[in-house]
Formats: structure tokens, sequence, C-alpha cells
């Protein structure tokens, strides 16, 4: 055990935070999940990458610092502790990134990624559907093969399409054999929403805001890969095709494990919580002033269990359907968190302020990634080994 | 930043494991039952002790893994005997591993220069290390178990979890002393645990071999309470993680309408519930253990500042209290009426688990003590 920083991450925790000090926007940035918040995050994304800290563990080429995993954990802390603005740029720079990176051609990894670091490109993701929401391997939108015109044809339709509504691209499966059950024979495309024939819709989250979207597809053309940008802009297929399931299932584990959820995050909202339990502890019953320690343990516990994952992968051991583990706990953390600040409000909690906002949020931790009722499934049969059936 | 035990520490610790399955499977913890609760149970007519499992562990050189070289001891840390302690869990060993080479080695080599009977220290330090049983109670007429084979007691005049913590302790009034089992007095109870060997024991505080007085002392019982409380947390840790075992493997086997239970999924959420609270328990006490043998706590933006050790250590105290007792009851909801009795083995780590999730301060009262520090400010 050694748990100091090193002289280099001592500087790069002293660059973060003078950087954010000097940067971050004074009282914060309405909703993102709206059209105008999102107009001003996407700003903010734009100055972030100008100072090479919107993507701080990719290579320097595409718009990173090469930064270690543990400098990653480190600039996490800074920002969610200097209260900069949620990521609108997450689902693509956690989820589709790290998939490109592993299976991306030369050719696609130049395309895409440093338009995404710059914020240019903007991804959100085409997995869940009407009926395939948990059940992902029953998706039913489809990749008809179109010889004639060199390429494939997209019809279907998406839901839950977080920020749908403010992207311009889609990732997204498709099942393109069209004899094929379950995660045979699908497809993992990459396209454009301003493709002819995508129609977007915008509609109201739990807190009213515009951040999900249904995404319908109708004869969308994406042309084979030859290499090109000019053919790229039209979209594409990561890895093989008919592969697509093992392309997603890479980027299930980061949605599930560490990279969506950094412990940055928890324990910034873990010392307002205590701020907030402070002003109110004359007047709060011992349960919830219990509860509040509770949370705050939780972030605790949390942040450590992150540190013996980012050992473990340092030192080349995958975690794998361990961040099932990960999933489970940091989505109803963030629950106890917000209902900890809640009941410490009292009566004012109904007002529409940030901690309800909070909470109206963290209570889609335990549905989305895969519902917690399947990650438990997942612990249970994958990592103590019960009999699937 | 490397937050996992080295290798050499992991190594050492599967070689515990190793060799506690070998001479501490459960038909051993069960013979090692005695008293009263042995006689009605059937189980054993032990005392609490098995002998062939200490025996080994002293030649290994478990019990002097906090002895200073001097002492014939290993100088190792606390870092190192937690994953020991986990695995001691893991096979319910009855025998005091965490008092004579936890508690008492701790405690004694704080003190091997200072105190006021040196003498005694040392040697008492010594036979720890060549595997003498000593064991420690707080307060002037505590339970303690494996008392009735101990060799020596290190005993604390004051019992921190009944001070009230809003006043505070007259350090003037602690008193640490070694005392031999001819010089207390030992009324054995009997613990739902009948491999405890539990005893109330009442002794007089001015006899025996003085270890520290005054505000050493009481400094002394803070840093001996919480080496108490950590040890009991990694051996917390063991116990459901094998309980958890225990009931995988059951329901793996056990079959219902046709198919093996385990394949319910209520029963494997119960499981995968029980799991994530052992899971999330762990890192608190690898933490605490590590700030107990003076590592610096890690360094983050916004963190509260509290006394980091005392809070390290209620924080895991705390978490495997909770965690433990929770896998219990899954366990045997999980077992179904087999694991409701003393036929099978479940019941044999239970129970323990039961008594050390409320010795040395139970989750309430390690919560409180994380609270008061957090929300002092």
């Amino acid at each position: 055990m050694d748990l100091t920083w090193s002289d280099s991450e001592q500087a790069f925790r002293q660059e973060c935070r003078s950087w954010l000090e000097g940067n971050v926007p004074a009282g914060g940035l309405d909703s993102g999940d709206t059209a105008e918040g999102f107009a001003r995050h996407l700003e903010w994304e734009h100055q972030l990458h100008e100072a090479r800290w919107s993507v701080v563990s990719w290579p320097e080429a595409y718009g990173g610092r090469d930064a270690s995993l543990w400098e990653w954990l480190i600039f996490e802390e800074e920002y969610y502790a200097a209260g900069a603005p949620q990521r609108i740029t997450q689902n693509g720079i956690f989820l589709l990134a790290p998939t490109i990176f592993e299976f991306g051609t030369p050719a696609q990894q130049d395309h895409y990624l440093p338009r995404m670091s710059a914020a240019r490109d903007l991804w959100c993701q085409g997995w869940s559907e009407p009926n395939a929401g948990s059940d992902l391997a029953g998706i039913s939108s489809r990749a008809v093969r179109d010889d004639e015109a060199g390429g494939w044809r997209l019809s279907g339709q998406k839901t839950w399409t977080t920020r749908g509504a403010f992207c311009t691209h889609l990732f997204g499966l498709f099942r393109s054999d069209p004899g094929s059950e379950r995660h045979r024979g699908l497809t993992y495309f990459l396209v454009p929403l301003d493709a002819e024939g995508m129609t977007v819709r915008g509609f109201g989250r739990l807190d009213g805001d515009e951040g999900f979207a249904e995404v319908f597809l109708d004869d969308v053309f994406v042309p084979d890969d030859d290499g090109t940008t000019a053919t790229m802009e039209r979209g594409g297929i990561l890895g093989g095709v008919d592969e697509g399931w093992g392309v997603a299932m890479a980027t299930t584990s980061s949605e599930r494990g560490l990279t969506l959820r950094s412990p940055g995050r928890f324990r910034a909202t873990a010392a307002r919580l205590v701020d907030l339990a402070r002003d109110r502890r004359g007047e709060s019953a011992d349960s919830v002033l219990d509860a509040v320690t509770e949370a705050w343990l939780d972030a605790e516990a949390y942040a450590l269990y992150t540190l013996a994952d980012v050992t473990d992968l340092s030192e080349g051991r995958s975690p794998g359907a361990r961040s099932s583990y990960n999933k489970v706990f940091w989505s109803e953390m963030d629950l106890r968190l917000h209902r900890a600040a809640l009941d410490l409000l009292g009566a004012e909690a109904e007002l529409d302020g940030g901690w309800m906002k909070g909470y109206e949020f963290a209570l889609s931790g335990p549905i989305y990634a895969g519902t917690n009722e399947i990650q438990r499934n997942i612990i249970a049969e994958r990592v103590l080994g019960l009999p699937r059936k | 930043m490397r937050f996992a035990p080295t290798e050499e520490q992991t190594e050492f610790a599967a070689a515990t494991g190793a060799l506690l399955a070998d001479t501490c499977p459960p038909s051993a913890v069960a013979a090692a039952w005695g008293g009263e609760v042995g006689r009605h149970t059937g189980l054993g007519d032990g005392d609490g002790r098995i002998r062939a499992a200490w025996d080994a562990l002293v030649e290994m050189g478990v019990n002097g893994i906090l002895v200073p070289e001097q002492q014939g001891g290993l100088a190792m840390s606390l870092d190192h005997l937690v994953g020991v302690l986990e695995e001691c869990g893991y096979s319910a060993l009855p025998d005091p591993v965490a008092d004579s080479a936890g508690v008492v080695a701790h405690s004694l080599g704080q003190c091997s220069d200072t105190a006021p009977d040196v003498g005694a220290v040392n040697d008492t330090l010594a036979a720890v290390a060549a595997g003498s049983t000593v064991v420690s109670g707080f307060g002037s007429s505590p339970l303690v178990a494996s008392a009735t084979t101990a060799d020596t007691l290190l005993m604390f005049t004051r019992d921190p979890t009944r001070v009230d913590p809003d006043a505070p302790a007259d350090p003037a009034a602690d008193r640490v002393v070694l005392l031999d089992r001819s010089e207390v007095d030992l009324e054995p109870v009997e613990s739902v645990d009948g491999s405890r060997a539990l005893a109330r024991v009442r002794w007089d505080a001015a006899s025996g071999a003085c270890v520290a007085q005054g505000s050493a002392a009481s400094a002394l019982t803070d840093e001996a309470f919480l080496v108490a409380a950590l040890a009991d947390s990694a051996l917390l840790v063991g116990l459901g993680r094998a309980m958890i075992d225990l009931t995988v493997s059951y329901v793996g086997e056990r079959k219902q309408f046709g198919v093996p239970v385990g394949s319910f999924q209520a029963v494997k959420h119960h499981l995968a519930d029980a799991a994530l609270a052992v899971q999330f328990a762990e890192p608190l006490v690898r933490n605490a253990a590590h700030l107990m043998s003076g590592g610096v706590a890690v360094e983050a933006p916004g963190s509260i500042p509290t006394d980091s050790r005392s809070v390290a250590v209620s924080a895991a105290k705390a978490r495997s209290s909770d965690a433990a007792k929770k896998v219990t009851e899954t366990a045997l909801q999980c077992h179904g009426a087999i694991g409701y009795t003393v036929e099978a083995d479940l019941h044999l780590f239970m129970k323990r688990a039961w008594a050390l999730a409320r010795s040395h301060g139970d989750s309430a009262f390690h919560l409180k003590r994380v609270r008061r520090q957090l929300l002092a400010g």
C-alpha cells in the first residue's frame, strides 16, 4: 500500500486546479439537457478542448495529454470539486471512444477521435429500442445490404437516447443478418443524425428537461468504408459485420465500470451534503444525520474501492464482471446521498432546487446502463458462479 | 499510489489460508466447542482451541508478525496482519490470533522502551512470538474470549465503548497491566458461539505488571482499542466471505422444482447484495490497517478534516459489522431449513459473526464516532 501521489501527479493536480479555478463558470450553467443549456455547455467543451482538458487520458495527437489512469482520477476529482459543468460529451468520450481505440481502423481513429475531443461531433447512444432495454440482444432495428449502392441501409427505432435531440451523431447496434437471433448477427454502426431518412424527436425526462430522444431510421444509407474522409463523414462500421455484440460489450463494461462514474463526482456530492448537514444539524433528527454519515462513508468506500480497481488495471489485472459491483454500488449510493440531503431539507425539499433535481437524476442510475436487477444477475452468475438455469 | 497488499503480503496470507484449510476445517471448529453450549448441542467438549492450527501458525511466524525482531518477531505491520486475520475469519479459527498477534503485540510494542515494567513487557512480547496465549480486556469486568486458556491477560482499566464520548476521559485514572491468569478472577460464561471460551474477568488494577499509567495509559488504551476494532473487522470480512462461499456452494447443489435453487433470481439477488456489502467493506479495512501502520491517508480535494486513523477504523468496523450481520441472515435464508440446524456448518460462522459484530463497539457506536468528527465543523 502506498497512498501518496508522486511529484508529477501532484504537479498535474495543481495544473488542473489552477486552470479550473480560473475558468469554471461562476454559478454554474443551466442544465445541459435543454437546448439553451446545451449550447452553453458546448462552449464550455470547446474551452476545455482548447486548453487540452477535454480528454486528458487520450494521446496528444487526438487532443489529450497521455495522462495515466491515476492522473485521470485526479482530473476528475478536481473537476467535480471545482463544481465544473456536466460533460455533455460524455457518451462519446467515455462510451464510444474506448471502443474506437480498441476496434477502429487507424483511419477511423484519425477521423473520429479528434473531432470528438474537439466537441465537433457530439455522439449519442443508439442501443435501446421500444422492445429492447435491459434485454439488449432483443433489438430489431435492421441493416440491409445494398450491394448495388455499396453500403448498408438502416431502418428501425431507437429510444431513451440521451441528449439525442442535441447531438450530431449516433452509435448503435443493428441486426445485419436477417436470419440471426439474439446476440448473433448484429453490427455496430456509426451514423450522422443529419443523414437522409433520420428523424429525431426529443422528449421530457422525469425532471422535464428534453434529455431523451427517439430516433427513427428510415432507409438511412451508410456507405462502405473506403478509408476516405468523405465516406467516413457519412458513417461507417466499427469492428466487423455481424460482430457488433462483442464490440458493444466492450463499451458496456466502460459504462458500468469506473469510466462513467469516477469517485471524485460522489466525493464532491458527499462534501456538499456534509456542509448542508452542518448547517442543519440543530434541527435534524439523529436518524437523518446517521443517514448523512452512512452516505459519506459510501463515498469513501467507493473512492477506496476505485483505487484498488485502478491498481489492478495499472498492473494488468482486468476487473471484468466485477464492474457490475461498481455500477450497483455507485448508482444506489447516489440515491442515498441525495435522499439524505432531501431529508435534511425537510419540507423545503420539494422546492425545485439542485438537490431535488439531483435526486431525480440519481433515480435514473439504477435503471440505465443495464438495470441493477441485471447487474445483480451478473454478479451472482459471473462473479459468484451461481447456475444460470 | 498503490492500493493493494504487496506480493509478499498476499503470499503470506495465502499460505496462512492453505494452512488453516488443513488444520482448521469446520469439523475442528465444531470440536472446539465446549461448556454448557457444547454439551447442549452435542457438538464438542473442547476448550475453544485448535492446537494443531495454533502451533502451525506459531511455526509460520504469524504470532510474531507485529513483534519486534529483538523479541523474536518479524517486525512487520498491521497491513500485513489484516490479510492473515481475514484468513483466520474465513476458517472461523477460534484461537485468539487477533488478540495475541494483534492487540497485545501492537500495544506492547508501543511501550517496549517506556513501560514502567519494561522487563515484563519485553518478556511477554517474546512469549507471544513463541506462541504464548495472551488476550486483552477493556474495563473493570469485561467479557474476554479465550480467557480460560490464556497464559497472560493484558488489561485496560477503561472501556472506550462505555465512556460517554461527550465527557472527556480522565487520563490520570487510566492504567494498563499484564496479569497471569492466576492473578485474575475468571467466571466462565456461555456464549452463543460455543468456541469462544468466554469468561467475565474481574481484576485488580493495582496488581500485575504495569505497562502504562496516566496519560500514557490513556493513549495506549485508545490505540489498543482501535487495533482491536480493526482486527475484528478483518475477521468479519473473512467470515462474510466464508458464509457467501458456503451458501453459493450449497444453493448450486440443492435442487427444488427440478433445478438448483441458486438458479432462482430471488436467491441470486440476495447473494449479490451480501457480496456487495462485503466487497465495499474490505477496502475500508485495508485503508484503516494502512493508516494504523503509519501510512499516510490518500489526499483528495474537499475531503473533510478528521482524525483520520480513528475515523478510518470506525468506518471499517461499522461497515464490516453491518456486512457480516447481513451475510449471516442472507446465508441462513438461502440455505433454508438445513441452515437452521447445528448439523450444517453455517452456524459456526454465523455465531462468530454475531459476537464479533458487536465486540469493541457495534456499528451504531462506530457510526456515531464517525458522525461526531464529520459534522463537528
